[in-house]
């Protein structure tokens, strides 16, 4: 296969990713969007009112990054597993690999289908969020390149959650006991300064920490912890992630009997 | 010229220990139609995963038209089309979605591979469905969108798994006649099925596999010439009384119109027709009794079997 071939079967998984999860968009991408406007409506709008400031912000804008970098979290994990994990199931990843396609095509094409969906969830709830607050950009770039390499982050840990996944139970657990409690805990609601100096210590083991507020820094232009520490967190757990992904796609593991 | 396929001493031993090929040798040339048979659980669709790379094998050798698998996968698949025998494609797709995508994932450009899903849609009775989700289709239907998803590429080396399984008759057969023009225009064809006058009917060379290991390999013309006998059923225009006996010949009664003849390969049919009219029993039709390579396949895969436990 040469370059423009290559381009081609990537080009073909990532618009059949986009269209799956925009047909089916009522489980896609509504329920991210009405639970965040939950969010704003009790944390920001009735609770936040009683908080006042956090870090020298209006509390209502301080959680608005992180309900949008938990929404791109979420939704570009649970969108690779739940489609890498399905064509498991229905046998139709066969057809990508009797195809002289390379693995790592394959792997990019179902990344960027979760970052498609992750980045497609992150927008809506955006612009629910300027119903509630008013966003300011502090930094562009950082915004950008943070949400993106997030994404992709999570979309690998949901490629590797698929890989393993033998169930529909399996595709949950991790979402559920490790994904969930590390986003609560990851500095979305409060800021870690106001825990116990154990806590903070504690906290800091949380990557997601290091994502939520690098992401908050590119809207307020405040952050817990340094820029480029969070950059070097994220870019390592990717290209880790990438060639764990890519070394059990070539293994075969959970796809080649 | 280089074969087609070309499987050397292939052994595959599933993470459970089951032994399921035991070595395996195989030669299928350019431009054949054959047949790989074998009773369930044989090895058959194994080897087939091995082929596909769809199945780590344990050890031995394939190659594609002289591209090893270990060594040039890629060009080795490019000429490769596949229809599997457990349908795998994603239920909630659209029919024609799923040919192109096929095609895209070969790195064919989305505009030729809409084309060519049309061309293959229409070509098997399934383009009126082209918008339906996969999972409205019949389960005949269901085969063919596997064919067409399988040549979307052009393949040389076509793959068919059972695709006949659940098929009705009037589909079978122009699936056959739709087989046998792809074969005429230069595709090499391996089939497996358990219709064996399918087999008959299309293949011009066979392997049959049994219990991992292969058990006859030739012509398919050479192995039927190994029957020594065939049998004939004969419709009566009157019935019969009893059983005639006529010397030189092999007769059954099965009913009162209807004789079953054993005739040895070699001897004249007319000898027999003679003998029945001198005895005024008039025949209003003959026809081949059963299909000829069932009976074989039978007495090989018994005799196989009775060989005992071999090395
Ligand atoms: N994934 C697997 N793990 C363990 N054993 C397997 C696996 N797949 C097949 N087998 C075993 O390998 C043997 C050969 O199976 P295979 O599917 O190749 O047979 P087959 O000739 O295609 O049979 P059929 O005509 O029923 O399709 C069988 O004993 C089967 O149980
Ligand atoms: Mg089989």
């Amino acid at each position: 296969m040469n370059a423009r071939q290559k381009f081609v079967a990537f080009k073909t998984i990532v618009f059949r990713e986009i269209l799956r999860f925009s047909r089916i968009w009522i489980q896609t991408i509504l329920p991210p969007v009405i639970t965040t406007a939950l969010y704003f409506v009790i944390f920001g709008t009735l609770i936040g009112s009683q908080i006042g400031d956090m870090d020298g912000v209006r509390y209502m804008d301080y959680i608005v990054p992180g309900l949008i970098m938990m929404a791109v979290i979420t939704n570009s994990y649970a969108n690779v597993v739940s489609s890498f994990y399905g064509s498991k199931f229905q046998h139709n990843i066969e057809e990508m690999l009797v195809s002289p396609m390379p693995n790592y095509v394959i792997l990019l094409g179902f990344i960027s289908g979760g970052v498609a969906r992750g980045m497609a969830v992150g927008l809506a709830v955006t612009l629910v969020s300027l119903l509630f607050s008013n966003l300011q950009i502090h930094h562009l770039a950082v915004i950008i390149s943070v949400v993106m390499l997030t994404s992709v982050l999570f979309a690998l840990a949901g490629f590797i959650n698929g890989i393993y996944a033998n169930s529909f139970d399996d595709i949950s657990i991790i979402p559920t006991f490790v994904l969930t409690p590390l986003i609560y805990l990851g500095g979305i609601f409060y800021s870690i300064s106001m825990l116990p100096e154990f806590w903070q210590k504690v906290s800091l083991i949380n990557p997601i920490l290091y994502m939520v507020n690098a992401f908050r820094y590119g809207f307020l232009g405040i952050s817990d912890i340094n820029l480029l520490a969070s950059y070097a967190i994220i870019l390592g757990f990717v290209a880790g992630l990438f060639g764990f992904s890519l070394h059990l796609l070539n293994k075969g593991k959970g796809i080649r009997s | 010229m280089t074969a087609a396929l070309s499987i050397r001493q292939l052994t595959k031993t599933y993470a459970n220990g089951l032994q399921a090929l035991k070595g395996i040798d195989l030669e299928v040339a350019e431009g054949d139609f054959f047949a790989l048979l074998g009773p369930n659980g044989a090895g058959k669709s194994t080897t087939i995963g091995i082929i596909t790379s769809l199945v780590n094998k344990t050890s031995g050798q394939v190659a594609i038209f002289g591209h090893d698998l270990d060594r040039e996968l890629t060009a080795a698949k490019s000429q490769l089309g596949l229809v599997p025998q457990e349908f795998n494609f994603n239920v909630f797709e659209p029919v024609v979605e799923i040919v192109a995508n096929q095609g895209g994932y070969y790195g064919i450009e989305r505009k030729l591979a809409y084309e060519r899903a049309e061309q293959y849609l229409k070509q098997l009775g399934l383009w009126e469905k082209r918008h339906s989700p996969a999972r409205n289709l019949s389960g005949g239907m269901k085969r063919r969108l596997m064919i067409a998803r399988a040549l979307v590429h052009r393949p040389r080396l076509l793959i068919l798994d059972e695709p006949t399984a659940g098929v009705d008759i009037e589909i079978r057969h122009s699936m056959w006649e739709f087989l046998k023009t792809i074969n005429r225009q230069g595709t090499t064809i391996i089939l497996t099925t358990h219709y064996l006058e399918e087999a008959e009917n299309l293949c011009r060379n066979i392997a049959i596999i049994d219990e991992g290991r292969v058990i006859e390999n030739t012509g398919m013309k050479q192995l039927l010439h190994q029957l020594q006998m065939e049998t004939f059923v004969l419709d009566l225009a009157r019935p019969l009384a009893s059983l005639p006996d006529i010397p030189g010949h092999v007769l059954r009664r099965v009913d009162d119109t209807t004789l079953e003849a054993d005739i040895s390969r070699g001897t004249s049919v007319n000898r027999l027709f003679a003998d029945l009219t001198a005895r005024d029993i008039q025949v209003l039709s003959m026809r081949n009794k059963t299909n000829r390579l069932e009976k074989l396949f039978m007495y090989l895969v018994d005799n196989d079997r009775q060989a005992g436990v071999r090395p």
